[in-house]
């Protein structure tokens, strides 16, 4: 069984994000980028599937601009066999994704693909059900463990207060959770052998996909600083103060 | 860590780090002999994470080595127009008259100001155009040495617990072998400390003194932005014994680049240079350009100030010692960019001479070195330094004018340094306290906030890379003489004494280090030794850093 994992590149989570002066988006110039974590762990769990015995392939596939391919060389240090790049504009609507995604599995033929359950820059957490929906596959979202077996795939789903587990019939859509899995370190080795596994580009165009945008962003803001904290004296003050500043009683 | 598992890989030549000096090697390497294989390691998440500079260079090197860098893109895109050298009262300046006959060394016509990270970042992608294999997020924390010659270096173990055991995501470290090893590590290199004294380079050179620099990055409002003017401050708020000064560029869109540099040498031990940065900018002349921006970096890091009387040896068997690491730095300049840049290029025109003859140590850098602008420039502002520390901040200014318009640099003496930083600390008792003001959240900060902003991150469950030799001499030499000087001048709020009442031990947030050093030099028993973290752990300093 094949397992494609789609990637994205975004702004590394330990970069603070700036907004940019207008107001028109996150400012991502000379800033450092690297894979979604949550695809780190959608990688990880394919590369173990993998080396159960359970996967024979794991093709890794970003949507994004030239630089994306920084990510797959990433990922195949990671142990993913093979990358695609399909070139785009930077970061595409989850739809086109979706769409873009469905022609490499109806090339690649998998029997699972397994993503991010949402990228950390926006947060939208769409793509692996847009997938879901546009193939007519079983998707197993949020998974906190990944059991393949007879031509199932079982998971276990992190909700609200627990888990929910699921059983899908293969092919199916999954989407990984933070407790998954805990991602391994690229060695150096392996980032020196993965210079040499293959990667194949093309471009979105010749897909035949529309990625023309749909949703326009109005506005971008940082959140309101937090203010410092103050001490109160006395218990009739914190009152006082819930009562007419915070207004919460 | 069983060296048995370890895999191994070899090269004609590692470099270790990739900042000016050990990119400039690696290009000049593959410009000569195209057949050479060059591996470059750098331990920040990629190049120019862990670069803090003013940073107004002269682009004197880069040309000699890509004449053609600004149609290759080069991001040297703002000249210095004009420049200012203020000396500072608590409320008032005075502008230096005819800079560039008084202070020759600070007239910055033909430079740039520039982000150095930025720049190094796009040298890199000028080696890897060359086939440079270009590594970064991995840290070299081992020299391997054979038979008495350098052979390589050893990245670190990833994945060991806090407790020194293999976690479950334990991967061994990789050897990197090569014929010849550069060491371009920066100011007080960790490997290259371990290489001084396997070889005894210091002996019979001045030991090496330092400074350290502090800097943030502001983004001011169009109308505020001047680009290309440079402004640098002497006198205020630091004592006549206490070498240091502010810079302030305006460069790029709407970017300036604010800092201060104060001479390791000090002597109060109350001094917090942190805390001397953030109130520079509350003086009239940094204020007005600073007030209705907002601060997007931040950032650290120490600077040799050694000059040429504390150059070490440079060659050993199997390699040579580049850059600010082997103390390359113009220092009444504060520039040692394009020094690194040079001598990294001398340095790989002496590894393909040795390369031809099979030689094991690549001596003729030495001459190469002597004989280029390089030495002739060291030499000219060999004194300037010194005769700070020597006479003060006023005198030695007065020397330095007389040094540079009556005796052009040529003075037929060398004035030396005697001590080595740590050991100028005077007692706690001996010392006044400075009255430094809270920070209002707008123009001053405090030091968290600050590191926050240099995106700095370790993964947490590893050694403390900052390791106390000796507990027990905390307690008895850095509390009960000096009163834990490391939680005043380490930028990054580091180390932290608790129980302070009762009983007194030290704190330390490895986590919020910046890798600027500073604790490795300025210890007075010298008994914090900094060692590299995880690969890619540390700052992430962004764009305009
Ligand atoms: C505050 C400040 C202001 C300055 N202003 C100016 C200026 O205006 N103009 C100017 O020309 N110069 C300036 N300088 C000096 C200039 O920045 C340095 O001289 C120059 O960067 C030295 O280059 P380098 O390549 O030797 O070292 P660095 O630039 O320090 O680069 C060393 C690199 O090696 C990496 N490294 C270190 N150890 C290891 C290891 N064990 N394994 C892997 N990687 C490692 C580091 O992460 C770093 O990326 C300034 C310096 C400071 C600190
Ligand atoms: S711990 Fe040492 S090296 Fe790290 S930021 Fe503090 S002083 Fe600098």
């Amino acid at each position: 069984m094949k397992i494609v994992v789609p990637i994205k590149r975004v702004v590394d989570y330990n970069i603070k994000p700036r907004v940019k002066p207008d107001g028109s988006g996150v400012e991502t110039t000379g800033v450092k980028m690297s894979m979604n974590p949550f695809d780190e762990i959608a990688v990880e769990e394919a590369v173990r599937l993998k080396e159960k015995g359970v996967a024979t392939e794991v093709v890794v596939v970003s949507v994004g601009v030239q630089q994306a391919q920084d990510t797959l060389r990433t990922a195949m240090a990671m142990g993913a066999d093979r990358a695609v790049l399909v070139l785009s504009e930077e970061s595409p609507e989850p739809l086109a994704v979706a769409k873009v995604l469905k022609v490499i599995v109806a090339k690649e033929d998998p029997g699972l693909v397994i993503l991010g359950k949402q990228a950390i820059d926006d947060d939208m957490n769409a793509t692996g059900q847009m997938l879901a929906g546009l193939l007519g596959w079983g998707q197993g979202t949020f998974a906190g463990n990944v059991e393949v077996a007879d031509g199932k795939v079982k998971v276990s789903r992190e909700i609200d207060g627990g888990t929910e587990d699921v059983s899908l019939v293969l092919p199916a859509i999954v989407t990984a959770d933070l407790r998954l899995n805990e991602p391994r370190y690229a060695s150096l080795p392996n980032i020196m052998k993965a210079k040499k596994k293959p990667l194949e580009t093309l471009n979105v165009a010749d897909l035949g996909v529309d990625t023309t945008r749909r949703l326009t962003i109005v506005s971008v803001a940082e959140p309101a600083e937090r203010k410092a904290g103050i001490k109160v004296e006395t218990v009739s003050e914190l009152v006082e103060k819930l009562r007419n500043e915070a207004k919460v009683i | 860590m069983s060296e048995a598992e370890r895999e191994s890989m070899s090269f004609d030549v590692v470099i270790v780090g990739g900042g000016p000096a050990g990119l400039a090697a690696a290009i000049r390497l593959r410009q000569l002999s195209p057949q050479t294989s060059v591996c470059l390691i750098e331990k920040g998440s990629e190049i120019g994470a862990h670069i803090v500079s003013g940073a107004v260079i002269e682009p004197r090197a880069l040309s000699e080595l890509l004449p053609d860098w600004k149609e290759r893109g080069a991001p040297l895109n703002t000249p210095v127009a004009t420049e200012d050298m203020l000396f500072l009262t608590e409320t008032r300046s005075f502008r230096v008259p005819a800079l560039d006959k008084f202070m020759p060394h600070m007239a910055n016509h033909g430079n740039y100001i520039v982000s150095l990270g930025e720049v190094c970042r796009w040298l890199a992608s000028q080696a890897e155009e060359l086939g440079v294999e270009i590594y970064p997020g991995f840290a070299a924390s081992e020299v391997l040495i054979e038979n008495n010659r350098v052979v390589g270096v050893a990245t670190g173990d990833m994945g060991i617990t806090r407790d020194g055991k293999q976690g479950p995501n334990y991967q061994p470290g990789m050897e990197l072998r090569a014929t010849y090893t550069l060491f371009a590590e920066g100011c007080r290199g960790s490997l290259t400390k371990q290489v001084m004294q396997h070889y005894d380079l210091r002996k019979g050179v001045d030991p090496q003194t330092y400074g350290l620099g502090i800097k943030e990055v502001w983004e001011v409002p169009p109308e505020k932005h001047r680009p290309g003017l440079v402004q640098h401050s002497f006198g205020w708020p630091m004592d006549d014994n206490t070498y240091g000064g502010a810079w302030l560029y305006h460069f790029g869109e709407n970017l300036v680049s604010y800092g201060f540099v104060i001479g390791l040498d000090y002597s109060n031990t109350w001094l917090s240079p942190f805390d001397e940065m953030q109130r520079v900018k509350q003086h009239p002349a940094f204020r007005k350009h600073l007030e209705g921006g907002r601060r997007i970096s931040y950032g650290a890091r120490a600077l040799s100030e050694g000059g040429l009387q504390a150059i070490p040896r440079l060659t050993f068997p199997g390699g040579a010692l580049t850059g600010d690491s082997a103390g390359f730095l113009n220092v009444p300049k504060i520039k040692g960019t394009h020094t690194a840049m040079k001598s990294g290029m001398l340095a790989a025109e002496a590894l393909v001479d040795a390369m031809s003859t099979e030689r094991v140590e690549p001596a003729s850098y030495v001459q190469l070195i002597k004989e280029s602008w390089l030495w002739d420039e060291l030499k000219s502002v060999r004194n300037i330094r010194p005769a700070f520390a020597r006479f003060g901040m006023k005198k030695g200014a007065v020397y330095s004018a007389i040094d540079a318009m009556l005796l052009k640099g040529r003075a037929p003496w060398t004035l030396h340094f005697r001590h080595q930083d740590n050991e100028e600390l005077l007692a706690a008792s001996l010392c006044e306290k400075p009255a430094y003001p809270k920070p209002d959240g707008k123009l001053t900060f405090d030091r968290l906030s600050s590191v926050f902003l240099s995106n700095t991150n370790h993964e947490e469950d590893q050694p403390v890379h900052l390791r106390v030799k000796n507990q027990g001499l905390w307690r008895t030499v850095n509390w009960d003489v000096f009163h834990s000087p490391e939680s005043r001048y380490c930028p990054a709020g580091v180390y932290e004494v608790v129980n302070e009442t009762s009983e007194p031990a030290l704190h330390i947030n490895a986590q919020n280090c910046v890798h600027c050093k500073t604790c490795d030099i300025k210890d007075p028993a010298q008994n914090i030794d900094w060692t590299v973290p995880e690969g890619s752990g540390g700052p992430n300093y962004p764009a305009g850093m």
